[in-house]
């Protein structure tokens, strides 16, 4: 993976000592709330529900163990023994102290960490697959791209203060494990007829309020152009993105509201000027950055056998563990969602094991996707065992990848300050009402998404079935949503009609599983049979009237 | 009843104003009346607090209760971790909520 060198080091120093004179100013009363909000918010430090909550980036979701036990050290030095992975693919913390977010920001910065633009209307940490360097269908390995555009991004002057936040995806492949169409831009490192690597941009996606699906601007932007062209995209959004309404402030609205068309003719207008201003780097940048994600030293002699003979390892071999592109290879997910759990926490023993874990068996690398689990990406199978024996005994051997309780949960109204709903609590009914594994695997892949408020910080338009959790006269309630889908079909879904309280909505997902095996044909999954059918058979069942009684 | 809600400024804690100074504790939270803005710009400017706000409240048999689940929330801590709570002196205070 990526490692620093000596200018990414004093960036990150520099900016630890900046904030650290910013808290001490704070403190001391020479600095306002005012003043110092943009400023902390720049660190990642947001004044949450109950305290200060941090939010650490994880460049594109990658991470080596000497990071994930500083993570880890940090939930019990700084915390409360525990953090949250985020569906961007970071980790936030959420009961930290002003006074000591500048150690923990030292701490970091040891690490090759920063929590440097996980918040504010900047480019925000670049996400990725969190199979990257190990599917068999990518084209190639999507992270020196996306490293590069973080180095491009971060403390880019022209792009500090856009209207609104901003998210960039990068994958590369068709199967799109990233919901890179669901966001601000989304690039797919892509192969034209010539057979030359070159970059398909996305732009103008997102979910929050007005969800929208980007739509393609431009199929083919050859490697040594591809940062410019994200150039010209951002300075098109920075000049005429609605900075008068915030609810109108992101690059989807701009591009929804000139016209797919009339967007990408001002990109091109600027792109075409800013070919003439030399602004890539240079190619041997993107060289010297694909060398740190080489293919690790694989053994090329492991082998493919394996002993299913324990039942509750075979289970989690066929939920959680993926194929290789390298023979006698795995790649494991390690859920961060056991029944009855908060989706996405990890206590601090635990991300010290999963770092563990990585050092020993996975080539010192761990990802975080942005379902809220963490992939081990290279893994002998011959160690399978060996180490889902280690995550059983640590809580973490849950085989629900990708199954109605692999749950994406925003922290909701027990943490956030914006939300209007509890998502936490929501989850952990559901997953205990489909607890029976047996009934999970008859549902098959169902994803199932939970916002606390209209942000969609949980992803709900993406659900096969989504939650939307809202504030129905001070009373929570929760809307439900069919159809949704992130990946190489991305779609958004669609509300059934009048919300429900917390356990009718547990009583509606239910009865739309009930819908689905019922009018299921083969192998379709959820989603397969809704696209089928359509929404009324569901709707039909969600709001039947109970027979009366006696 | 209005009462204060907001965070130490230092340890980020959800502190309430109790008359003369800011609680950990829901319970020792007095009705500010309508002095509440006033007192807020006073106690900002002093650094003893930062983002406060107002709160509808109701004064029960057991102690004061914010009147949205938000601010109950914020007294009663995460209901998902209540092993974390700051338990109020009120007994039911967890219960508000579940």
């Amino acid at each position: 993976m990526y490692q620093y060198d000596t200018y990414d080091q004093a960036m990150v120093d520099a900016r630890v000592a900046d904030f650290r004179d910013q808290v001490r100013r704070r403190l001391d009363g020479s600095m306002t709330e005012e003043q110092f909000r943009p400023l902390r918010l720049m660190n990642g430090l947001y004044l949450q529900l109950h305290a200060y909550m941090l939010r650490v980036a994880i460049p594109y979701g990658t991470l080596n163990s000497a990071q994930m036990h500083v993570l880890g050290d940090i939930a019990d030095k700084y915390d409360r023994g525990y953090g949250h992975f985020t569906t961007r693919q970071n980790i936030q913390y959420n009961w930290i102290k002003l006074e000591e977010t500048p150690d923990i920001l030292a701490d970091l910065a040891k690490v090759e960490m920063h929590a440097i633009q996980t918040s504010g209307n900047c480019i925000r940490n670049i996400s990725s697959d969190q199979y990257a360097g190990a599917a068999a269908d990518e084209l190639v390995d999507p992270r020196p791209y996306a490293e590069l555009l973080r180095q491009w991004s971060t403390f880019h002057p022209e792009f500090n203060f856009l209207p609104r936040k901003f998210k960039i995806a990068v994958i590369a492949s068709d199967t799109d494990r990233a919901a890179m169409r669901l966001h601000d831009i989304g690039i797919q490192i892509v192969k034209n007829a010539a057979g030359e690597l070159g970059a398909a941009f996305y732009v103008g996606g997102g979910m929050g309020r007005t969800p929208m699906i980007a739509p393609l601007v431009r199929d083919f932007v050859p490697l040594d152009q591809f940062v410019t062209y994200a150039e010209a995209a951002l300075r098109v959004y920075n000049r005429y993105g609605r900075r008068d309404n915030k609810y109108k402030a992101r690059i989807k609205i701009l591009v929804h509201e000139l016209g797919k068309d009339e967007y990408t003719r001002q990109v091109e207008e600027e792109f075409a000027h800013l070919l003439t201003q030399n602004i890539e780097p240079p190619l041997a940048e993107l060289e010297r950055i694909k060398g740190f994600f080489a293919d690790p030293a694989f053994d090329t002699a492991a082998p493919d056998a394996l002993d299913r003979s324990d039942p509750d390892f075979a289970l989690w071999l066929d939920n959680n563990v993926a194929a290789h592109k390298q023979p006698g290879y795995a790649i494991a997910t390690i859920s961060l969602k056991p029944t009855g759990g908060i989706p996405g926490d990890a206590s601090a023993d635990q991300i010290r094991l999963m770092a563990d874990l990585a050092e020993r068996y996975s080539f010192d690398e761990a990802r975080v996707t942005h379902a809220q689990n963490i992939v081990l990406a290279h893994v002998r199978k011959a160690d399978l065992y060996a180490i889902w024996q280690a995550l059983d005994a640590a809580g973490l051997a849950t085989p629900n990848l990708d199954l109605v309780t692999d749950i994406i949960a925003c922290p909701g109204l027990d943490y956030c300050s914006l939300a209007n709903a509890r998502s936490i609590p929501v989850a952990q009914k559901i997953a205990q009402r489909f607890s029976d594994l047996g009934r999970q695997r008859e549902l098959g892949e169902l994803k199932l998404k939970i916002s606390g408020c209209i942000n969609a910080c949980g992803h709900h338009h993406a659900g096969h079935i989504g939650i939307l959790g809202v504030d129905r006269k001070g009373v929570e309630n929760y809307q439900l949503l069919l159809g949704g889908s992130e990946g190489a079909d991305t779609s958004l879904g669609q509300i059934t009609g009048p919300g429900f309280d917390e356990d009718g909505i547990v009583d509606a997902v239910e009865k739309a599983t009930n819908v689905y095996l019922g009018a299921k044909q083969g192998d379709e999954r959820f989603l397969d049979t809704y696209r089928r059918i359509g929404m009324a058979p569901f709707k039909e069942a969600i709001y039947a009237k109970e027979p009366a009684h006696g | 009843m209005k009462i204060l809600t907001g965070n130490d400024l230092k340890s980020g804690a959800v502190t309430w104003w109790d008359g003369t100074d800011w609680s950990l504790h829901v319970e020792h939270a007095v009705d500010a009346g309508e002095h509440g803005e006033a007192i807020i710009a006073r106690e900002q400017a002093l650094q003893n607090v930062t983002g406060a706000y107002v709160v509808d409240a109701e004064k029960t048999a057991t102690g004061v209760r914010p009147g949205h689940i938000k601010e109950q929330i914020r007294a009663t801590g995460p209901t998902v971790r209540l092993d974390l709570s700051l338990k109020p002196a009120d007994r039911d205070a967890g219960n508000w909520v579940i």
